[in-house]
């Protein structure tokens, strides 16, 4: 059985059981007591049975988180969170998943069946092409469950695995270079994470390596009250590269629950990290009831010459989005790129972006962001461009567009460009439409219905931003939109 | 707003405060206008001159730039104003035009071609004149500026100005030119002028801010409202002394299917922040704003404009250009707000500069936000330097480097220029520019 299917499976025999004795019942977790104070910290750490240094830097964060306050720049409306009403630790009791598909929930199947991604497609893809083998690490609630095809890594030198291991395991590549890229200060859910994070992925990919095989890291919440802080943690060594993706699900619940991941990317040398990410966190209802609170740091930092960061998302979930994937540039020649797809329905509301720092010589950045909103959602995006003195011959090109379907829905814009070098040349473009009625009578014409229409001309408008997904990816993000946009038309 | 806890009050603000304090009783208008006044203190008093930290002001930190706040200029005698006048040099010396002086603040009838413009269907009433006859709802502005820092210190401290209106149907052949004139000693000036475009006019406005010296300080308010079917051009050339801190804040609201030009040319002040707001107050209007900005030395000039559609079917298209030289810092800020039910909004806006030295600095900021989906919204936004093809390609045809340069950046800022549509403002404009680019080193 091809392993994207096996991890999957065991991921969702875990959501099978809980589901068999209903949301409410919570027998087959292994909770820490609902509240944040320094003793639940010692929890965590000792449950992960941390080195010294580690609880010491969590609890340093902790105390400067305490001196915080939250940000309100963004552009997103929402009742403060009580960061005392959750549980910040939530593990399931392991237990043997089941084996076939049949085990699994067919609500679940049905559902992925809508999401466009019939297992047996997934099954077929990974069959014919044994290139496109991924190996996965399931995160579920505070815990990774479960790493795949790491004894085939190890093979090639790649080190794959929840950060709970690598600190038991990697202790000095952790110490070396977590809170590199985001400091623990660098902002308010930055460093709660740094003080609470319970699990994540962390990748070492040595020097001269190209990873055989994509990874990628299936983030799950299932449990009622909690959050998740994930940590996820990328080295690539000189001349490596890597290829990650993240996928992200909840279930759907009346309640907000909150989700502080911090994500750090380090490129030394030549180096290439691709990382593509497809967030489909349960949006909330249609009236905006529950949903997740999607606030997350994830920086790259391109410290070596000639190296390359690639972001690449597609985010369809969460009542509230809060990211900038950003990248510093602070290696000569080095490259930045941002792909963004975000669709909001629903009573959704976004604000992402990414921020391009130019520090380095000949840098070049690339961002492309398409921004759809339906429904009575507000979509954002909000980026930053900026050569620093030193950063001659920077470049940067900027293109976000934004499509409004419906009357109630809102696209903004706000871009942050700042020049301090005359070599760099800097375009930035944006422009804001709605489907235009031309395009849906041409379509209407030849036999589509609406909704085909609508899919069509909105499949076409991020076509720039799914070129650049690998292709598992691209398949599922290609019928997401179309299911995030179902009767958004008329 | 981003609201931070007060910090110690700087001298700048302490000297606002206390020249409040000793202007409140001479300051002109009934009841309504002090409540106002009051308000605008009290609110000033809680958030203190804007600073970095405030969003809208991020790029020009006016606590910072402000040590200190001289006193409110005094009105001259005539012939002291004259002379202050004469030593500024004109703009549009050669024009045909009539001409509104104002200087330090003060609107000098005596020197204004007051009757003529009376012949011509325009009354031009003293700013006091006018509040204490129509009252507070003369201060009434669009709500997109009401908020802002520096339009509320003018509502403060605005005791004197002019109020111009043009009557319904009135053409006029020759431009009103309004002079704004400081002396060289350091003063503050806190005017405002009203200019009201009557249904179906016609007029071309040509407003200058000349003269000023180190330590000056003018926070004046320009309020245009454009009557139905008014076709309305008002450019605004700012080219004060290099100590000068120039805040200016124009106002625009347009009636149905009036069509109005606002062109803002900064050139000259240490520091100056030009911000427009304008507001759809009527369907089938449009609103072109132009923007030119020439900076050197140490000088930081910026423009900050926000449009807000409010009511369906306008246009609005903004073009703003700038120069950054030697050690200067330009910034551009550009808003379009479409409100729900705006739709059919057309909305285009262009803004691009050239750096042309190594330690130039620029910040972008278009935003667009949008809250209607029948619309065609657009920003574009560039930052470089001259495109060494091009330069090559020139002096390969013989021409100097120097000229070649010049040339390019005069193609540059044509496309803001040509846009103007008018040759009398077009040519004062190049002369400008032209000037600025001679005196390069």
């Amino acid at each position: 059985m091809p392993a994207v299917q096996e991890t999957i499976d065991r991921v969702r025999s875990i959501d099978v059981d809980q589901y068999k004795y209903g949301f409410s019942t919570d027998i087959e977790s292994d909770k820490a007591p609902k509240g944040l104070n320094e003793d639940i910290i010692r929890f965590i750490s000792a449950k992960k049975n941390e080195p010294e240094w580690m609880l010491e830097w969590r609890l340093d964060a902790y105390k400067r988180w305490l001196t915080m306050t939250e940000p309100t720049w963004a552009r997103v409306e929402y009742p403060k969170i009580d960061f005392n009403d959750i549980y910040y630790y939530s593990a399931p009791k392991s237990t043997p998943g089941p084996k076939s598909l049949d085990e699994v929930d067919p609500e679940l199947l049905a559902t992925y069946e809508k999401l466009g991604i019939p297992l047996r497609e997934q099954e077929i893809l990974a069959g014919v092409e044994p290139k496109n083998r991924v190996a996965v690490d399931a995160v579920f609630d505070s815990v990774s469950v479960v790493t795949t095809f790491k004894e085939e890594l190890k093979k090639a030198g790649v080190i794959f695995c929840s950060i709970s291991e690598a600190l038991q395991e990697h202790p000095e590549l952790v110490k070396k270079y977590i809170g590199s890229v985001v400091p623990v200060t660098d902002n308010y859910y930055a460093t709660l994470n740094s003080a609470v994070f319970t699990d994540g992925s962390f990748v070492y990919i040595p020097e001269g390596v190209r990873c055989p095989m994509e990874l990628s890291t299936y983030f799950r919440i299932n449990e009622q009250n909690t959050g998740q802080f994930e940590r996820t943690l990328i080295i690539a060594e000189k001349g490596s590269y890597v290829s990650y993706l993240e996928g992200c699900t909840a279930p759907q619940r009346d309640e907000n629950q909150l989700h502080a991941a911090v994500v750090e990317l380090i490129a030394l040398d030549d180096a290439e990290i691709k990382y593509s990410t497809v967030q489909n966190w349960y949006p909330g209802d249609s009236e905006g009831k529950g949903g997740i609170y999607n606030f997350v740091t994830k920086r790259g930092d391109c410290r070596g010459k000639n190296s390359k960061i690639s972001w690449t998302q597609v985010e369809t979930g969460s009542a509230i989005t809060w990211k900038y994937p950003s990248c510093i540039l602070r290696g000569d020649n080095s490259r930045g790129e941002f792909y963004s797809i975000a669709v909001s329905n629903g009573r959704q509301q976004i604000d992402s972006g990414t921020k391009m720092m130019h520090l380095g010589k000949n840098t070049s950045s690339r961002i492309i962001s398409k921004g759809i909103s339906a429904g009575k959602s507000q979509n954002t995006y909000r980026g930053l461009v900026s050569a620093h003195r030193k950063a001659s011959n920077a470049r940067n090109f900027t293109q976000c567009d934004s499509l409004l379907i419906g009357q109630d829905c809102g696209a903004h814009t706000v871009p942050y460009i700042d020049s301090k070098n005359a070599t760099a040349v800097f375009e930035h473009e944006a422009t804001t439409s709605k489907i235009s009625d031309d395009q849906m009578f041409y379509c209407q014409q030849r036999g589509l219905s609406d909704e085909e229409a609508v899919a069509l001309i909105v499949n076409g408008f991020v076509k720039d931003v799914i070129q650049q997904l690998p292709m598992e990816f691209a398949v599922e993000a290609q019928k997401l939109i179309s299911i995030s946009l179902e009767g958004s038309v008329g | 707003m981003n609201m931070e806890p007060r910090t110690l009050e700087t001298k700048a603000e302490a000297a606002l405060a206390e020249a409040y304090e000793t202007m409140r009783d001479s300051l002109p208008g009934g009841a309504g206008v002090a409540k106002l006044r009051t308000k605008a203190f009290d609110a000033f008093r809680a958030a203190g001159l804007p600073h970095r930290r405030v969003e809208e002001w991020k790029y020009s930190d006016l606590r910072a730039r402000l040590k200190d706040v001289p006193a409110f200029a005094a009105r001259r005698s005539e012939a002291d104003a004259k002379a202050v006048l004469a030593s500024a040099g004109e703009a549009y010396a050669s024009v045909e035009r009539y001409r509104l002086v104002i200087v330090d603040g003060h609107y000098h009838p005596e020197l204004s071609d007051v009757a003529a413009l009376a012949a011509d269907g325009v009354t031009v009433r003293p700013f006091a004149e006018a509040l204490a006859a129509d009252g507070d709802a003369l201060l009434d502005l669009p709500a997109v500026a009401r908020d802002d820092a520096a339009v509320g210190l003018n509502a403060i401290f605005c005791a004197d100005g002019l109020d111009l209106a043009i009557a319904d149907n009135t053409k006029l052949t020759k431009p009103v030119e309004i002079v704004h004139v400081s002396g060289a000693e350091a003063a503050s000036t806190g005017e405002r002028v009203l200019i009201r475009a009557g249904e179906k006019s016609e007029a071309v406005i040509l407003q200058t801010f000349v003269g000023g010296g180190e330590g000056t300080f003018s926070n004046t308010l320009t309020d245009i409202r454009a009557g139905k079917g008014a076709g309305l051009t008002v450019a605004r050339l700012q080219a004060e002394a290099s100590g000068t801190t120039h805040v200016a804040t124009a106002t625009l609201t347009l009636a149905e299917e009036a069509h109005a030009k606002l062109i803002c040319a900064g050139i000259g002040s240490g520091f100056a922040r030009h911000q427009s707001f304008v507001a759809f107050d009527g369907e089938n209007a449009r609103a072109d704003l132009l923007g030119i900005t020439m900076v050197r030395d140490r000088q930081h000039v910026d423009q900050t404009l926000v449009v807000d559609h409010a009511v369906p079917h306008c246009e609005s298209r903004e073009i703003f250009k700038t120069v950054v030289d030697d050690g200067a810092k330009g910034v551009f800020q550009g808003k379009i707000i479409v409100r729900p039910h705006a739709q059919k909004t057309d909305g285009q806006m262009m803004t691009q500069s050239l750096l042309l030295s190594e330690n130039a600095d620029m910040s972008l900021k278009p935003e667009l936000e949008i809250f209607a989906d029948d619309v065609q919204c657009a920003h574009g936004a560039t930052s470089g330097q001259i495109d060494e093809d091009l330069l090559f390609y020139l002096r390969a045809r013989g021409i100097p480097e120097k000229e070649a340069r010049t040339l390019l950046v005069l193609a540059f800022l044509s496309e803001a220029v040509e846009e103007i549509n008018d040759e009398i403002v077009i040519e004062a404009f190049e002369g400008r520019i032209k000037d600025w680019l001679s005196t390069e080193e």
